[in-house]
C-alpha cells in the first residue's frame, strides 16, 4: 500500500483514458496532417500546376518580323511554359484554330507604335490566370531588354540594376545577434510562443473538465474517499502533461521525417532543418512545463468549484484571457523585445512563459534575469498548489451553483481544521 | 478494537453540522444513524473517512485516526451515487479497487462473485450508463465492498431500489456482518434499522438525542404499546392510571402504557368481565421512538 504507488495509477489512468479518446485522437492526426502539408508545401504547389490549364502548349504568333517570338519563347520556357512556334499561322488563323480545338492557346506578338513588343494571350478559358502572369512576365523582360540595348545599356548592366541590393544589419556587441540568428530566433520563438499558446489552453481546460466531470457523475466522492484530493489533483495534472508530451513528441516526429524527406529533394524546408538552435528549444520546453503546470493548477482548482462540465467555461473564461493576453504582449514583443513593457511583463508569473521565452530567444539575456524568471515560476507553481490543494479538497464535495469568490471562501471553510 | 467518537464538532462557518457526537461501534457490529435530512449523518461519516477535518472531539478506528494510509481498510458508498458514466463496470472497478491496493486480478475475481451473486453477470463489459439506476446502484455497492474493507461506511444503501434489490442488498450486508465486518449505515428507513442493528444513534440537527443499543433504547424508552380484543367495553380502561394513550374500535382497544406494571394491573382488571380474544403488550416501535425524540415530519 505505497501512496505513491497510487498517484501513479491515477496519473496512467488519466493518460492512456485520454490517449484513447476520440478527440486526442483527432486533434492528433488534423495537426500530424497539417505539418505535413507545411512541410510539402511546394510539392503541393507543385500538384496544383501540374495538370490543366497549366500544361497547355504556347503557340507563339508573330505579326510583322521584329524577331520578338523567339526572345519572348526563350524567356517562357525559362520560366516554364512549353511553347512552339506557330509554323507561319496569322493571327486570325490561330484565333479559328483554338476556338475549333486545333490549337491549345497563342501569344499573339506584335510591335506597338514605339517599336516595343506587346502581346495578346489567347485561350479557350483564361481561369488559369498564371499561364498569362508567367507570359506577360517574359514579355516585360523582352520589352525591358529591348528598351534598354536602344540607350545602349547591355543585358549584363541590366541584370546589375535589377539584382536586390546587398543590406544587412550587424550587431556590433559581441554576445549580440546577428542578423541570421535574429531571423531564426524570431520565427522560431513565433512559432513557440503559438504552441505555448495553445497548449497552455487546451490542457489547462482539459483539467478542469476532467475534474468538472468527475463531480458531475459523482464519482469525485468515491475518489476522495480513496486517494487524498491533492493527490488527485497532480496526478491528473502530470497525467496531462504526459500526455501533452506525447502528441508533441509524435507531432514532431511526423514533422521531422517530412522535412528530412523533403530535404532529400532540396526543398526550402531545407533551410529551416539545416540549423535548429537546441538551446532554444529545451526553454521553450522548460516554459511549457511551467507555463502548463501554472495554468493546470488554478484550472484544476476552478473546476473543482462548479458542479458540472457545462459550468467550466463560466469559470474558466477569464483565465483563458489572461492567456490571450500574456500572446498578445509577446506578439508585440517579438518586434520590441527590450522594450520595458515587455521586461516588466515578463517577471509577472501568469505572463512569464511566453514573455520570458520571447526575452531569451530574442535578446541578450542575463543568466541572472532567465533564473529570476524561472524562480518566480517555481515559487508561484508551489504557492498555488498549496493553496489550490485546500481548495480543491474542499471544492470537490461542494455542490450547487458557482459565483466563485464565494465559493472560494465557502471551499476553503469545508477543508478548514479548527475555526 | 471499535470505531469511536467522542464529543465530534462540525461547524460551518457559523452553522454547526454536528454536535457534540459521541459515539462507539464494536468491532463487527452493526449500527445504524437515523436523522432526518440535514441531520447530519454525511457529514459525519465525510469525518470519520477523514474526507473533512472535525472542529472538535475525536474520531478514532482500531485507536487510530482513519487516513489515507487506512483507506484500504475502509468502504464507502457515498449517498450520492456516481460512477465513471462511460467506463465499462470491469474497468470502472479495476481503477477504484486499485485505489484501495488491490491488484487488477484480484478486482476481477472478487468481482465476478459479486456480479454472480446479485444474479448480473451479464453487465461485466457494459457501460455504466446502459444500466438501470437499480442495476448502477450493485455496482456501486460492489466498489464499496470488493476490497474486503473491515469497516464499511454505507450513507442510504437502499434508497431508490425495489423491494426484490432492497432484499439482494440487504443480505449481502447481513454476510458482510458474518465475515467480521464493522457496519455503519444511514437509513431513512426504521425498520431496515430496526432488522440489521444492534446499536444506532438518532441525529436531530447535528446532536444525537438517542444512542445506544437497540434494546436497552426500547427499554428504557418505557412506554409499551397495548392491544386487547375482548367481547364486551373497554372504555373504563380510559381512567386507569399510567394509561397516556387511548383509541377504541369495535371489539377492541388500543393503549398507550408508561409502564410494563400497568399492563399487569389491566390484565387483572380485565379478568372476571368476559371473554378476552387478545391481549398484546408490544415493545414501542423504532419509528414511534423516532418521532417522538425527533419530531420529525417523516418520509
Amino acid at each position: 500500500m505505497q501512496p505513491m504507488n497510487k498517484f501513479f495509477i491515477i496519473l496512467f489512468h488519466t493518460f492512456f483514458t485520454k490517449l484513447k479518446s476520440k478527440s486526442f485522437i483527432v486533434s492528433t492526426l488534423i495537426t500530424a496532417v497539417i505539418i505535413v502539408g507545411i512541410a510539402n508545401i511546394d510539392r503541393i504547389f507543385e500538384a496544383f500546376e501540374s495538370g490543366g490549364a497549366a500544361d497547355r502548349t504556347v503557340s507563339v504568333v508573330e505579326e510583322g518580323d521584329q524577331g520578338f517570338a523567339d526572345r519572348i519563347r526563350t524567356e517562357a520556357e525559362a520560366l516554364g511554359i512549353s511553347t512552339d512556334d506557330a509554323g507561319g499561322l496569322t493571327p486570325g488563323e490561330a484565333e479559328e484554330m483554338i476556338s475549333n480545338g486545333d490549337l491549345e492557346a497563342a501569344l499573339i506578338v506584335s510591335a506597338d507604335a514605339s517599336g516595343l513588343p506587346q502581346a495578346v494571350y489567347k485561350a479557350p478559358s483564361i481561369a488559369d490566370e498564371r499561364t498569362a502572369e508567367t507570359l506577360r512576365q517574359a514579355v516585360q523582360t523582352v520589352k525591358e531588354e529591348v528598351a534598354a540595348s536602344r540607350i545602349g545599356i547591355d543585358e549584363q548592366t541590366l541584370e546589375q540594376v535589377y539584382a536586390p541590393v546587398n543590406f544587412t544589419a550587424e550587431a556590433v556587441s559581441d554576445t549580440a545577434r546577428s542578423q541570421e540568428e535574429l531571423d531564426q530566433a524570431r520565427f522560431l520563438v513565433n512559432a513557440l510562443v503559438v504552441v505555448i499558446y495553445f497548449s497552455v489552453l487546451a490542457y489547462g481546460n482539459m483539467i478542469a473538465m476532467e475534474v468538472a466531470a468527475e463531480k458531475t457523475s459523482r464519482v469525485m466522492e468515491i475518489l476522495v474517499s480513496s486517494v487524498s484530493p491533492v493527490k488527485q489533483m497532480f496526478a491528473k495534472i502530470f497525467g496531462i502533461a504526459l500526455l501533452g508530451i506525447t502528441q508533441y513528441i509524435l507531432i514532431i516526429t511526423v514533422g521531422l521525417i517530412s522535412v528530412a524527406g523533403n530535404a532529400e529533394r532540396g526543398g526550402y524546408t531545407e533551410v529551416i532543418a539545416a540549423e535548429i538552435p537546441v538551446g532554444l528549444l529545451v526553454y521553450a520546453f522548460i516554459f511549457f512545463l511551467l507555463g502548463y503546470l501554472f495554468y493546470a493548477t488554478i484550472s484544476a482548482v476552478l473546476g473543482s468549484l462548479v458542479s458540472r462540465t457545462e459550468e467550466v467555461n463560466i469559470v474558466i473564461t477569464p483565465l483563458t484571457l489572461i492567456v490571450v493576453v500574456a500572446f498578445l504582449i509577446s506578439m508585440f514583443g517579438i518586434n520590441a523585445p527590450e522594450s520595458p513593457i515587455i521586461t516588466g511583463t515578463s517577471y509577472i508569473p501568469f505572463f512569464t512563459p511566453m514573455v520570458m521565452f520571447l526575452r531569451v530567444g530574442m535578446t541578450d539575456l542575463p543568466v541572472w534575469e532567465l533564473a529570476a524568471g524561472m524562480g518566480i515560476m517555481v515559487i508561484s507553481i508551489v504557492l498555488l498548489a498549496l493553496a489550490g490543494a485546500r481548495i480543491y479538497k474542499g471544492g470537490v464535495l461542494m455542490y450547487g451553483k458557482v459565483s466563485s469568490i464565494k465559493d472560494i471562501r465557502q471551499a476553503l471553510a469545508i477543508s478548514k481544521k479548527e475555526q | 478494537m471499535t470505531l469511536r467518537l467522542q464529543d465530534v464538532k462540525k461547524r460551518f462557518g457559523s452553522f454547526t453540522a454536528v454536535d457534540s457526537l459521541s459515539l462507539t461501534v464494536p468491532e463487527g457490529e452493526m449500527f445504524g444513524m437515523l436523522g432526518a435530512n440535514g441531520a447530519g449523518k454525511t457529514t459525519t461519516f465525510r469525518m470519520i473517512l477523514g474526507l473533512i477535518d472535525q472542529s472538535g472531539g475525536t474520531l478514532t478506528w482500531k485507536g487510530k485516526r482513519i487516513s489515507y494510509d487506512s483507506s484500504h481498510l475502509v468502504g464507502y458508498l457515498p449517498e450520492e451515487r456516481g460512477l465513471y458514466p462511460k467506463m465499462k463496470v470491469s474497468e470502472q472497478l479495476v481503477y477504484l479497487g486499485r485505489l484501495r491496493g488491490m491488484k487488477k486480478t484480484e478486482v476481477l475475481r472478487e468481482l465476478d462473485g459479486w456480479l454472480e451473486k446479485f444474479h448480473v453477470p451479464e453487465y461485466k463489459h457494459k457501460k455504466v450508463d446502459e444500466l438501470s439506476k437499480g442495476n448502477q446502484q450493485k455496482i456501486q455497492f460492489i466498489a464499496a465492498v470488493i476490497h474486503r474493507p473491515e469497516l464499511l461506511i454505507l450513507d442510504e444503501p437502499f434508497s431508490g431500489l425495489d423491494p426484490v434489490n432492497v432484499e439482494l442488498l440487504k443480505n449481502a450486508v447481513i454476510e458482510l456482518r458474518e465475515r467480521g465486518t464493522t457496519i455503519v449505515f444511514s437509513s431513512h428507513r426504521m425498520e431496515h434499522v430496526e432488522e440489521l442493528c444492534e446499536y444506532l444513534c438518532i441525529l436531530q440537527r447535528g446532536t444525537p438525542v438517542v444512542n445506544g443499543k437497540l434494546k436497552e433504547i426500547k427499554g428504557s424508552y418505557g412506554r409499551k404499546k397495548l392491544l386487547i380484543e375482548a367481547s364486551f367495553s373497554l372504555e373504563f380502561l380510559q381512567d386507569v392510571p399510567g394509561v397516556t394513550r387511548a383509541s377504541f374500535f369495535s371489539g377492541g382497544a388500543k393503549l398507550e402504557v408508561e409502564r410494563e406494571e400497568t399492563a399487569e394491573e389491566i390484565y387483572s382488571l380485565l379478568s372476571g368481565r368476559g371473554f378476552v380474544r387478545k391481549f398484546l403488550l408490544e415493545e414501542p416501535s423504532l419509528n414511534d421512538i423516532f418521532i417522538e425524540k425527533a419530531g420529525a415530519a417523516y418520509e
